[in-house]
């Protein structure tokens, strides 16, 4: 038995359907990431599993317990706030203590179990200061301590780390991994940042429209999309048009090579733009012309047309000389490398 | 199924005791008083529950009702217009001060509001009467040398009633100011636009929004003030206000009362509204 | 910022002038030796101001007019904060006719109103009485009170609402630790100014109040009625000095602009 179960969630407003049909099971201390662009589900579920938006349709199940018809003040699950959502009238320490005092835990373990909240966030010496007077990756802090504190059954988090600037994102990226993985709690995790997404989880769960797109891995999930959007969605990607010849083999003018599933007639390939290499004179491969060429540091990105659609690839800074506009080139991939798009997914 | 629902009932829960106050303290004492204005009225039978034209048959064809009427808008609306063209360089002027002053000279403006009508009404009978201030130094700086009428007079009235109700206008005056971008102005100048022209084609044209809702509720005020006019208006000179209320409280013919304020009533929403909605969409883009 | 002309100064400061005049020479009349009504020009003398107390009904419609603020605030707020926070977070059918009802007493003339408590209260027995007053006043202090918590309750984000929810709070703790602390500065200026209000209210009140109920502004109004003496300038002095006071306590506290302006939007 899995530790969370959604079975068939739904959720409509008026007529427009706002998640529909949502299967996932998340086994206990395992970091989940809901991830898709706005609008498609992912906020809403969480806040079906949390239980500020009523279910319409399909089952929340928390070890076995259909969560649906509790009340969200008895759920007892943490949750980490996009705005933080700190109470701006309370202290840090007293912040982290209401969830303890709900519970009528007394006053000398609230105080305890508040200091050990605050040191696992790392905001020891922090108890009497008041949230407006700190900066946003503190007032993070303490929202991560506030729903921890609780021992939570689930941790939700909320697209947590968005009001961040760069730096400090990805310094609260590891140190949350780094604290999920030390008290193995089981989080949910709903952002927009596909990198956020790929860093922190040990699954991702695409969704676009309402519905779910692909649920694996990130290596797995970038590494063979399920579909254009997730193929789109999940860093570059060249969906390149060839021709399948019914016996497993795609051709893109004289490149051939296998790929399982292929059926006869056009398909679509989708190939990351950093798989794509220059074939070594003689080998075998698709011509393209490149069209443009921009230096981006550590590596070369060009832009190129062929036979197979408008392309884009990359080229390592390593030394070796870089095509340049206009120039006509050999590429080539591995059959590994490519991922077989659905028939009628073209976008 | 069921937390949806009660969510969806909750908003009445929470106004519920506010509008069954309201039901019952404002729209059943309303609708009485309009019941009572249709409702005959004599000298030794009382008030006589038929329903009659009678009182509103008397306010229309009779000169003395009419007279009054007239005044009170002709006051509303010079009052408004005094308010408008003091108000408006008043707020543009306190716009621009430091804030430190701009806070001392608010309290020096808005204060006054928080101070009963009737200390501020006595205020002017002082200033205004036959020996008061304004008076006496008018008559020793040579300008007059009879004192002149000001208590008992529309004047004086007027001039009260400004003092009552400019507060209004240049907070509503001000309120749009702040929404000006305040680069605007030498966004106008760079184009070599001159002081006057800024005024009149950039910055008169987006606080008008503003004007003319300060001019609403002034034009309401003036239209309904009651404790001014009476103070330095008098039993001589009366306002519709003043009117309903002797009829009430002296005449004790509170049909007529009623009808008189039944007609008040019923012209300023009239008026508001209408002039509400002719604003609205006159200057949506500006309301947006 | 540009400086304001000379010519705008000038303008400005007859201006303040306009505004504080009335008020000053209340005050300065107040103070006079005089039997009638004169400026102290021989020295001031506080005779007048001895004088209230020989005027019992002063004093007394001076204390109903705090009782009576008090109390009809008190009912308006609590009125007032559960219909603004509905009318702020929920949308429901009716709610903006609610809302326009609820503002109605503004619009409303006060003539009209006291008018029209007059002939509701003389029906069911209520006039003339204390609770009558208050009952009135509820109605005519609650935009003010309403205006205030429904601009403060707009200001809260509601994902701090649904923390403590989530941390296991139920609604009436919701409410208590999290929503009133965050809407106290809108009920507690909301309050004031429904007070101030009640306070200064003579055109409705005028209709109904009694002899033996009778607020300050409705005594001095049918003082002045009858006769305009230094002893109506020594009351109505009182009362500027006891607004200005509150008016000075008042900004420190809140900051006026905010009080006032910071509403005209709602």
């Amino acid at each position: 038995m899995s530790h969370l179960v959604l079975e068939g969630l739904g959720k409509s407003y008026g007529s427009a359907v706002a998640v529909e049909g949502l299967d996932l099971s998340v086994e206990r201390g395992e970091f989940v990431s809901l991830l898709g662009p706005s609008g498609c589900g992912k906020t809403t579920t969480l806040q079906m599993i949390a239980g500020f938006v009523p279910v319409d349709r399909g089952r929340i199940l928390l070890d076995g317990g259909d969560l649906v018809a509790v009340p969200p003040n008895k759920r007892g699950l943490g949750i980490v706030f996009q705005s933080y959502a700190l109470f701006p009238h309370m202290t840090v320490a007293q912040n982290i203590a209401f969830g303890l005092e709900m519970r009528g835990i007394d006053k000398a373990e609230r105080e305890t179990r508040t200091l050990e909240a605050m040191a696992l966030v790392g905001l020891k010496g922090f108890a009497d200061r008041y949230p407006r007077r700190m900066s946003g990756g503190q007032q993070q802090r303490v929202a991560l301590a506030r729903a921890l504190v609780i021992k939570p059954a689930l941790l939700l988090l909320d697209e947590p780390l968005s009001n961040l600037d760069a730096k400090l994102r990805e310094e609260m990226q590891s140190e949350l991994r780094q604290i999920q993985r030390s008290i193995g709690t089981t989080t949910i995790l709903v952002t927009h940042d596909q990198h956020e997404a790929m860093a922190l989880s040990d699954r991702i769960v695409l969704m676009n429209q309402g519905r779910v797109e692909q649920i694996g891995a990130p290596d797995a999930v970038y590494g063979k999309p399920a579909s254009a959007f997730v193929a789109s969605f999940l860093g570059k990607t060249n969906v390149l048009r060839g021709t399948g010849d019914g016996s497993g083999a795609v051709s893109i003018g004289a490149f051939s090579l296998p790929i399982a599933g292929a059926g006869a007639g056009p398909v679509q390939l989708a190939v990351r733009p950093e798989r794509l290499s220059l074939a070594a004179a003689g080998a075998s491969g698709f011509e393209v012309r490149v069209t443009s060429r921009v230096f981006q540091g550590a590596h070369w990105l060009l832009t190129a047309d062929s036979a197979a659609g408008p392309l884009i690839l990359m080229r390592h800074n390593d030394g070796q000389p870089v095509p340049a506009e206009g120039e006509t080139v050999t590429l080539s991939f591995a059959p590994s490398d490519a991922a077989l798009l659905a028939p009628g997914d073209a976008r | 199924m069921n937390r949806a629902l009660s969510q969806r009932a909750t908003p009445y829960w929470l106004t519920g005791p506010a509008l069954l106050v309201f039901l019952g303290l404002v729209v059943i004492p309303l609708a009485m008083t309009v019941l009572l204005s249709f409702y005959d009225w004599g000298q030794y039978k009382g008030i006589v529950p038929e329903f009659t034209l009678k009182n509103f048959h008397e306010i229309f064809t009779d000169s003395y009702f009419f007279e009054i009427f007239l005044r009170t808008f002709r006051i509303a609306v010079l009052v408004t217009l005094f308010c408008m063209l003091i108000g408006v360089p008043e707020a543009y002027i306190l716009n621009r001060m430091s804030p430190a002053w701009r806070g001392i000279c608010l309290l020096a403006i808005i204060g006054p509001l928080l101070v009963s009508v009737v200390a501020r009404t006595l205020g002017w009978a002082l200033l205004l009467g036959s020996t008061g201030l304004v008076n006496q130094g008018l008559m020793a700086a040579g300008l007059i040398r009879a004192p002149l009428e000001f208590m008992f007079t529309e004047t004086g009235v007027v001039v009260a009633l400004i003092h009552v109700l400019i507060p209004f206008m240049i907070l509503a005056v001000w309120a749009s100011l702040q929404r000006l971008d305040p680069q605007i102005e030498n966004a106008a100048l760079s184009l070599g636009a001159g002081r006057l022209t800024i005024w009149r084609r950039v910055i008169l044209p987006q606080i008008v929004p503003g004007m003319l809702s300060g001019g609403i509720i002034v034009f309401a005020l003036a239209a309904s003030a009651f404790a001014s006019p009476a103070i330095i208006g008098g039993r001589r000179l009366k306002v519709a206000s003043t009117l309903a209320y002797d009829e009430f409280l002296n005449t004790l013919n509170w049909p007529l009362g009623a009808a008189v304020a039944v007609l008040l009533l019923a012209a300023l929403v009239a008026i508001t509204v209408g002039s509400n909605r002719l604003i609205e969409r006159r200057y949506a883009q500006v309301f947006e | 910022m540009r400086k304001n002309s000379p010519l705008a100064l000038c303008f400005h400061a007859l201006f303040v002038i306009f505004m504080l005049a009335p008020l000053l020479i209340v005050c300065v009349v107040a103070f006079t030796p005089e039997g009638y009504l004169s400026l102290p020009t021989r020295g001031p003398s506080l005779r007048w101001f001895k004088a209230i107390f020989d005027y019992p009904e002063f004093i007394r419609a001076f204390r109903d007019s705090l009782w009576l603020a008090a109390l009809s605030s008190t009912v308006a707020i609590m009125l007032a904060v559960p219909a603004a926070l509905a009318i702020a977070r929920h949308r429901f059918p009716g709610r903006e006719a609610l809302t326009t009802l609820f503002m109605s007493p503004l619009m409303v003339p006060h003539v009209v109103l006291g008018i029209a408590f007059l002939r509701f209260f003389t029906q069911i027995g209520l006039s003339g009485t204390f609770l009558g007053l208050v009952l009135s006043h509820i109605i005519v202090v609650l935009p003010f009170a309403l205006r205030l918590v429904l601009a403060a309750s707009y200001g809260i984000d509601q994902r701090i609402e649904h923390a403590a929810i989530s941390l296991g709070a139920g609604h009436a703790t919701v409410f208590r630790r999290v929503t009133l602390p965050l809407i106290l500065p809108g009920v507690v200026s909301g309050w004031l100014l429904a007070a101030i209000n009640s306070f200064d209210e003579v055109t409705m009140t005028v209709f109904i109040a009694s002899p033996a109920t009778v607020t300050l502004p409705v005594r001095m109004f049918l003082y002045i009625q009858d006769n305009i003496d230094p002893l109506i300038a020594a009351v109505s002095a009182c009362l500027i000095a006891l607004t200005a006071g509150l008016l000075i306590a008042l900004d420190r506290l809140f900051g006026l602009d905010r009080l006032f302006v910071g509403t005209g939007k709602g």
